[in-house]
């Protein structure tokens, strides 16, 4: 038997190697001090990323919970209940929801180059495709033969929906002030923050719908 | 190094501080102030308020315990007390404190101007006196405050005794989701703060320690802070509106509650101790004229402690019907934080291994939090342990840990940190002989009220209950005698703070001859913090090195 001596360095994970290059690497990654005081843009979407972070964490954790009340209980629907319908109320809803991006994202690149009247005009079709959801969610709720008290279904549906809604009318406000405040003289560069920071809650607002969408109405009982 | 500090703690700084002080009235400290200065101290005088609240409901509870029957007050105001004891001690005590010594500090750490954001500071500081006087309100309220405990676990959150709308349990769902929202604002805060504010040359592994462990800290609020809000705002539904998430005869489910709850209040542990080892790790270097050891380790252990604490919330659920497969895993888990919290607790050892200690008061306060720290980590790691944890879950054994680690260690730090900032914050000294008589007072009391919680729980007495079988009396009488002795030593410190506040002899820029950026500025700090930002060309403990300052201005370099 030939017996050989392993030295650190010759393992294969080469342990002395990360402890001195890992701080380095970190390093490399993150930014270095100096310099940013002035860069309100910056900070201000930097901050609103982060915050953006914590709500998803909200919105995980109703999921979390509606998934796992839905895997572990037997009688999902209550007798006579059918659950949330997959209508064309909803489809439509989600579709204009999700084009709605695609709307907002032009309207903020116009206002970055400064083409105020079509940044308005875009901006008014994005506060409108919001404003048509909001009414389309409404319309559903009334039109489903459970309430929030009706089981588990009731008790998820409604939280979830509710939850999410109330974000699209918080988006809903925030691109109106957008709008009111683009009309105020020499206040672009004011505006510029608010709007990158609203189009993102947007996009932000959309994605969790996707989500959303595919547990309640794809997922059937 | 043998430096005698009594000869510069003190000068005649009358002329240069008149200049700074103009403005500096007590009134600015009652109105909607956006600086970062203000704003902590404001968070730190508000806080120690609740604390002497929250102390008070303790000393209650303890009165209660020297006897085995319950006689001093009713059950349910018993219930009562020990919900409002824990949910004002955590909430309304340590963590905002933190965060106001954070906000004091870590704009001045990094060479800052002020917060990023300094009017959302401003609105996340005046969030909480309104939740606060909320949540004791609910005392006034028929049938009383929330009594389910700090934990609120449903089904017993659920049963209100009356059954009104407006009862104890929903004042304290609501006022912390608000206390929620305001520690969010704050994170997001830090956060930006830490990565865009710092001064030319601050890269991170020239942070201080301190704010590292901020910055671990509020990362861990924004990661799971949320889960709570998001676990308060359902068991509101099921309390209010008639919603079945938690109910369990309506097919609800209470262990998703407690998922949710511990995803956020077992990091919660770390976002009160983080800071706390900052504050070790600021002072022990300072009084023992050495460089913290291992700087660079000390620093990602932050992290590290941070990042697994994400993963070991179910070592709360031994006994939550949990099944094998978690019990192993979070057991694993949980043990695994030991490593990193062995990497700063050797560090700090190896800090002052032979060096000559200077023993002023912040330094005797943090080398005891330090020590009591061993103690309550040990326990700790029993306690992950999950057939001990089975044997004594529920008894004051774990009542023991608890405030070994809270009040031996945290509270502690945070007295070693309003000594050892005191002279920055206020421009002037403390009475040096009553803080030490404050730290005896503390240290010895402290140690004998919960010490005794151990054997007691190990006996088998359980907690949250206000009578027992008379052979648990002997070590209750010790313990409660202890903690009325614990309470008392707060008015030398109250004393002392006020005292010294107002008559104290005035304080240079750097009583301590410690290497911060935060002590090249003029004590108190002008409005905006320095004259001219500095360049960092330094590590931030330069101990070694007594001939450099951390910092060269630019004007220096030409």
């Amino acid at each position: 038997m030939q017996r050989r001596t392993i030295h650190i360095d010759e393992s294969p994970i080469r342990f002395d190697l990360w402890r001195r290059r890992l701080p380095n690497w970190l390093q490399r990654f993150l930014p270095s001090g100096g310099g940013s005081h002035e860069d309100h843009h910056g900070k201000g979407m930097f901050g609103f990323t982060v915050f953006l972070l914590s709500e998803s964490i909200i919105f995980l954790s109703f999921i979390f919970t509606y998934v796992a009340l839905r895997l572990t209980t037997k009688n999902w629907l209550p007798p006579g209940i059918s659950g949330p319908e997959l209508s064309t109320i909803v489809v439509i809803n989600t579709v204009v929801l999700l084009s709605s991006s695609f709307v907002i994202q032009p309207a903020e690149n116009a206002l970055k180059r400064n083409q105020l009247k079509k940044f308005r005009w875009l901006w008014l079709i994005t506060i409108a495709m919001g404003s048509y959801f909001l009414v389309g969610l409404l319309i559903e709720w009334k039109s489903l033969d459970f309430k929030i008290t009706t089981g588990l279904v009731g008790s998820t549906f409604y939280l979830l929906t509710g939850f999410h809604g109330l974000h699209v009318l918080a988006g809903v406000v925030l691109q109106i002030i957008m709008l009111i405040r683009s009309f105020i003289p020499g206040n672009y560069n004011k505006t510029h923050f608010g709007t990158s920071a609203t189009t993102l809650f947007w996009h932000f607002v959309d994605v969790v719908w996707v989500f959303l969408f595919s547990l309640l109405y794809l997922w059937r009982a | 190094m043998t430096h005698d500090f009594s000869q510069e703690i003190t000068g005649d700084r009358e002329s240069e501080n008149s200049q700074n002080q103009e403005g500096n009235n007590w009134q600015q400290y009652f109105t909607f102030n956006t600086d970062h200065k203000v704003i902590g101290i404001q968070y730190m005088v508000m806080t120690f308020m609740f604390f002497l609240i929250g102390g008070l409901l303790a000393m209650l509870i303890r009165a209660e315990l020297l006897t085995p029957e319950s006689n001093l007050v009713d059950r349910p105001l018993y219930n009562g007390l020990f919900t409002m004891h824990g949910t004002i001690m955590i909430f309304l005590w340590i963590i905002p404190f933190n965060a106001g010594l954070s906000n004091y500090l870590v704009p001045l750490m990094i060479g800052a101007r002020d917060m990023a954001f300094p009017l959302l500071n401003a609105i996340s500081f005046w969030i909480l006196p309104p939740a606060g006087l909320l949540l004791l309100s609910s005392f006034f309220v028929p049938n009383g405050t929330a009594q389910s405990g700090w934990w609120s676990y449903p089904p017993i959150s659920l049963q209100i005794p009356g059954g009104g709308l407006i009862n104890g349990e929903f004042i304290w769902i609501v006022s912390l989701v608000l206390i929620g929202i305001s520690s969010i604002m704050g994170a997001v805060n830090f956060m930006t703060t830490i990565f865009w504010m710092r001064a030319p040359g601050m890269t991170f592994f020239r942070m201080p320690v301190f704010v590292w462990s901020v910055l671990s800290a509020q990362l861990l609020q924004l990661i799971n802070l949320p889960a709570l809000t998001g676990a308060l705002i359902l068991l509101l539904f099921d309390l209010s509106f008639g919603t079945q998430f938690f109910k369990p005869d309506g097919n609800g489910d209470p262990i998703i509650y407690q998922h949710l709850f511990w995803f956020y209040s077992h990091p919660a542990v770390y976002i009160m101790a983080l800071p706390a080892f900052g504050i070790f790790a600021e002072v022990l270097p300072a009084f023992s004229r050495n460089p913290l050891f291992g700087y660079r380790s000390v620093a990602l252990a932050t992290l590290g402690i941070a990042f697994i604490s994400i993963f070991v919330w179910a070592h709360h659920m031994f006994t939550s019907a949990t099944p094998g497969w978690m019990r192993m895993t979070f057991m694993a888990t949980s043990m695994l934080v030991a490593i990193p919290t062995g990497i700063k607790a050797f560090a700090w050892t190896a800090t002052i291994w032979r060096s000559k200690l200077h023993l002023e008061t912040p330094m005797l306060f943090a080398m005891g939090g330090a020590a009591m720290f061993i103690f309550g980590g040990v326990t700790g790691v029993m306690l992950a342990a999950t057939p001990f944890d089975i044997h004594v879950n529920n008894t004051y054994f774990v009542v023991g840990h608890f405030h070994y680690i809270v009040f031996n260690t945290i509270t502690m730090a945070i007295f070693a940190a309003i000594y050892y900032w005191f002279p920055k914050i206020t421009g002037r000294m403390y009475a040096e002989g009553w803080g030490k008589l404050h730290f005896w007072l503390t240290f010895i009391p402290a140690n004998i009220t919960f010490f005794s919680m151990h054997p007691l729980g190990l006996q088998g007495m359980l907690r949250r209950v206000s009578s027992y079988d008379p052979q648990y009396q002997g070590w209750n009488i010790i313990a409660s005698l202890a903690s009325f002795l614990l309470g008392a030593s707060t008015l030398p410190f109250i004393a002392n703070i006020v005292g010294s506040w107002l008559y104290g002899p005035r304080a240079v820029d750097n009583p301590w001859h410690a290497t911060g950026l935060e002590w090249t500025t003029s004590s108190p700090p002008p409005r905006d913090n320095f004259e001219e930002i500095p360049i960092v060309k330094r590590p931030p403990y330069d101990y070694g090195n007594p001939k450099y300052s951390i910092i060269e201005n630019s004007n220096n370099n030409e």
